[in-house]
């Protein structure tokens, strides 16, 4: 008890408070979707610009966005392989383009300016019900390709290459979601819990390091979710020989 | 729903987890079209025809490349066989020459020589004609001076 009081008021954080808006019977955390329109909304917008007068000869917001797209084609195409991952790449890109866009909004914007009735705008990433909900998308996916591609064959990989595996790969069809949503959730929440305590602390200079180290985690830990996703997916469409 | 009491939040905590996520799913799920209609699919195509045009001409280029490289081997052999040609040619108005030379210089010396033996043999003709005349006279003479010796006896 004293810990957690000496907590939430020693860091002057607005720790798991959320804006609840109610619909009907539902319950939301308002904040989230909030900052995730703000910054899907932006995301959107660039996209658009960049890509309303495509040439063949790229010149500025379009050449950024081919890097991109070539970016996101690279990692899906090492991931799941020639064969599929035309399939699977706006998938790959929409999450790596979603956790980058949440975590780097988060760090970069003075959300704190903003002040709600209750609970604070941050990271859409450091609220555990998106990366669940990201999470579980990707074990779905990786299902669908699975069971898409090869049929009831895709079952093989539970027993491959011996049936010792079985316990361990059902295990792991809980693992999966599991440590890629924590991973993703932890890794934000604590960076935008160190930047608070903090700027807190001493409001000069000393926070801004830690700063640009978030920056650095929020770019890994997209390209890390968005990898382990491809790889999943990857691993449920490989043909065993 | 699970609901942890987290660092003391009278309601809701780190893991309050409610129906934010199915729609959150739900709007990722939406965003994943959005941008493959707005990002990849335009992208892609863009970056797909350039790579094909690129590759198409990078394929022509080389084709072209081995083409001027037969051209030029084709060349290359021609100009052997023209050289080869023109130090045939030349080789053989050498010895054309060179012969008809050595016949000019023969025909001369032999016509030289000939007219030399003419001119000896008329010189040996005059010199005897001009020897038999002197005898003669000679013979005139010294029959001349027996004529008048005997007379003046």
């Amino acid at each position: 008890m004293f810990l957690n009081s000496l907590l939430t008021n020693f860091a002057a954080l607005e720790v798991g408070q959320h804006l609840y808006w109610q619909i009907g019977n539902i319950r939301l955390h308002g904040q989230v979707f909030l900052t995730s329109w703000i910054l899907l909304g932006a995301l959107l917008v660039f996209i658009s610009l960049g890509t309303k007068k495509m040439e063949n000869d790229p010149k500025g917001l379009q050449n950024l966005l081919e890097f991109l797209w070539d970016y996101i084609r690279d990692l899906a195409r090492t991931q799941i392989g020639e064969k599929v991952y035309r399939d699977w790449m706006p998938f790959i890109g929409t999450l790596f383009l979603f956790v980058f866009v949440s975590n780097w909004g988060g760090a970069l914007i003075p959300w704190r300016l903003i002040k709600l009735p209750s609970g604070e705008l941050g990271a859409p990433t450091a609220d555990i019900n998106t990366t669940i909900a990201l999470a579980l998308l990707v074990s779905l996916s990786y299902f669908y390709a699975g069971l898409s591609n090869k049929g009831w064959r895709y079952f093989e990989y539970y027993v491959h290459p011996t049936p010792i595996m079985l316990p361990f790969k059902i295990l792991e069809d809980f693992t999966k979601p599991l440590s890629l949503s924590f991973r993703l959730f932890g890794n934000i929440l604590a960076d935008e819990l160190v930047v608070g305590v903090l700027v807190f602390l001493v409001p000069l200079i000393l926070p801004i390091p830690v700063m640009f180290l978030g920056l650095f985690t929020s770019a890994i830990q997209a390209l890390i979710f968005a990898t382990l996703a491809a790889y999943y997916i990857g691993e449920a469409v490989e043909e065993h020989h | 729903m699970l609901a942890f009491n987290f660092f003391g939040a009278t309601e809701g905590g780190l893991f309050d987890i409610n129906a934010t996520l199915p729609l959150m799913a739900i709007q990722v799920v939406a965003l994943t079209y959005i941008l493959n209609s707005l990002f990849f699919k335009p992208v892609g195509n863009v970056v797909e025809k350039r790579e094909k045009f690129v590759s198409n001409n990078i394929i022509e280029a080389k084709n072209k490349l081995s083409e001027v490289k037969k051209l030029e081997a084709d060349l290359l052999t021609q100009l052997q066989s023209a050289r080869t040609e023109a130090q045939r040619i030349v080789s053989e108005a050498e010895n054309e020459s060179d012969k008809l030379y050595k016949e000019a210089l023969e025909l001369a010396n032999n016509e030289a020589n000939a007219s030399k033996e003419k001119a000896r043999l008329e010189i040996e003709n005059q010199t005897s004609a001009a020897r038999d005349q002197l005898s003669k006279q000679a013979d005139d003479l010294s029959e001349l001076i027996v004529n008048r010796l005997i007379l003046e006896k």
